[in-house]
């Protein structure tokens, strides 16, 4: 087992809905599907989130694209255009949950794609 | 030969390059989303000082682009009327006489706009539901507008009667790119299937570039020529079975991976993903790699649309402000968090009570609503407050600079980047409304010019 950042090998992508965001993560292969939707629970992200999100987080699925959207209530300081945040559209919520680890097995640590950029 | 459907615009304001590249590549319809809820929000404060705005001002730049390749059977669609369809119209009218064209059938789809029955719908509903929280609104005095999310058979209509532009208030981002391939596929308002394929198809094409490589999470760096980005294309075919692939020589890239990213995006449910045409569900879409930048959408599927539409009401939230200071080293933070402390006493001190205040540390975790900054060289101090009045919220800059230009922390900037100045502020409030209330007051208007 090795402890990894989903930002090794995950994609992620948040929008906004008024104060609603949601925050789409991507696994590269069925195998490490499966590791996050074992891994990465309603509550494990809640918590993560909780210095920005003050609702509720709800969890879908779409195994089409190997992914987990989490939908997150109050989550934008009142929505686009009244939030006080720099970030008052929700746009860097998929990077921060790329922040999230989870536990590969090792078995599994030669499918991971390398999504780090060249340099520094 | 595939219907070819082109995005001309994924907000207002986007780069016209992108769209005169995919006009140049050869498209049936040019469709064009300008707004957004900040959009909306923007556009409803500039026409508050000058009636004749209200909507996506450069329709004009599309129009300019779009209208030479009419003579050619090229189509216009655009919902840029926002609060003011006929003012777009004009516009767009406005340009086709710059140009010298003679010939110019254009429909206008009217009836988003429920500002003036604001009161008469809350009644009508028992109370305008929050449609996220479940909050029913109070007294619907300080609603600034509201605006309902029309689907596309109203451009379907436009089309059908020859129009060579259709020109909308607010109709929802998905439809604005069905409607010429449910016109041109002649679908039944019960083709749920096939209407499904579209949703999913207008979905991916309504930020433009956020399907063609920007804004990509996975191996970015390797995304070609981002400063000519190519703006999508979509390939329908008879059984509304779509290829995304973006124009020849443009930069950017088209690949299951850039495409999965918009897949979600601004999804909730993906089994349920509610437009007023259709109800799709993105889990059902299998994207496969169909040569170099083009993507097949597959087997996708859509379920009966509900009977409501998507009211957004806008109500007057105060206004805001924010004062920024850049600290350095040594103690970055530390002086941040001193400076922070001063304004909130001088503040205080003032008499102002923010309705609201939000701190961000910028350079030590902001944006993860984190302040964690032991050695930084450097930390941005973001001040920002929500209050009733103008005045309250400007009080944020003067205190700035009375008390923190020479007589704060040492060491910060001197530019003050990151400071806004006081701004009205809006609250979006989204509801669902019966469409049987709102399809009678929805027009469809085609004229010669």
């Amino acid at each position: 087992m090795s402890e990894l950042r989903l930002g090794e090998f995950c994609q992620a992508r948040s929008g906004d809905k008024a104060d609603v965001a949601n925050i789409a993560v991507f696994a590269p292969t069925e195998d490490l599907y499966a590791v996050l939707r074992d891994q990465l629970t309603e509550d494990r992200v809640a918590e993560h989130l909780a210095p920005l999100v003050a609702g509720p987080v709800t969890r879908y699925e779409a195994g089409n694209v190997l992914a987990l959207n989490f939908v997150c209530q109050l989550a934008l300081g009142g929505g686009g255009p009244r939030s006080l945040r720099s970030d008052m559209l929700g746009k860097t919520l998929g990077p921060n949950l790329l922040r999230m680890t989870v536990e590969v097995p090792d078995h599994l640590m030669g499918d991971l794609p390398r999504l780090r950029p060249p340099g520094p | 030969m595939a219907l070819r459907i082109g995005a001309g615009q994924g907000f207002t304001g986007d780069d016209p390059r992108g769209t005169r590249e995919v006009l140049e590549d050869g498209v049936d319809y040019l469709c064009c989303d300008a707004l957004a809820e900040i959009t909306l929000t923007s556009i409803y404060r500039e026409r508050q000082q000058d009636e004749r705005a209200g909507y996506a001002r450069d329709v004009a730049t599309v129009a300019e682009l779009a209208l030479p390749g009419v003579a050619d059977g090229v189509r216009l669609v655009t919902n840029a009327g926002a609060l003011n369809p006929l003012g777009a119209r004009d516009a767009v009218v406005g340009v086709a006489r710059r140009l010298g064209i003679d010939r110019l059938r254009v429909g206008v789809v009217l009836g988003s706009d429920l500002t003036v029955r604001v009161a008469e719908l809350a009644s009508a509903t028992g109370g305008l539901r929050h449609a996220d929280t479940g909050e029913v609104m109070g007294p619907t005095e300080d609603v600034e507008f509201a605006a309902a999310y029309l689907g596309a058979w109203p451009i379907v209509e436009a089309l059908g009667d020859g129009a060579d532009v259709v020109v909308t208030g607010r109709v929802a981002d998905t439809s604005v790119f069905m409607a010429p391939a449910m016109y041109e596929l002649g679908l039944a308002r019960d083709d749920w299937v096939r209407l499904g394929r579209l949703a999913i198809m207008g979905h991916l094409m309504e930020c433009s570039t956020q399907v063609t490589g920007g804004n990509f999470s996975g191996r970015w760096w390797e995304v070609p020529g981002l400063d000519v980005i190519g703006f999508p294309i979509a390939e329908v075919d008879d059984d509304a079975e779509v290829v995304i692939t973006k124009p020849q020589g443009s930069g950017g890239l088209v690949s299951p991976d850039t495409v999965k990213e918009q897949l979600l995006y601004e999804v909730g449910d993906p089994t349920r993903y509610l437009t007023p045409d259709v109800v799709a569900d993105m889990t059902s879409a299998a994207l496969r790699d169909d040569g170099p930048d083009r993507v097949r959408v597959a087997g996708a599927t859509g379920t009966p649309a509900t009977d409501s539409y998507k009211v957004i009401l806008s109500r007057r939230a105060g206004w805001s402000a924010a004062a920024a200071l850049t600290y350095t080293y040594p103690g970055a933070m530390a002086k941040a968090r001193a400076a922070k402390e001063v304004l909130d006493r001088r503040l205080e001190r003032a008499g102002v009570q923010p309705l609201e205040t939000w701190v961000e540390y910028v350079g030590a975790g902001a944006m993860w609503g984190e302040a964690d900054g032991s050695d930084l060289p450097e930390v941005v101090l973001r001040y920002a407050v929500r209050c009733p009045t103008r005045e309250e919220a400007a009080a944020v800059l003067v205190e700035r600079i009375r008390a923190l230009s020479i007589g704060g922390p040492p060491g910060a900037a001197a530019s003050g980047m990151g400071t806004s100045p006081p701004m009205p502020v809006s609250e979006i409030w989204p509801t669902l409304v019966s469409k049987e209330l709102i399809d009678p007051q929805v027009k469809v208007v085609v004229e010669d010019l």
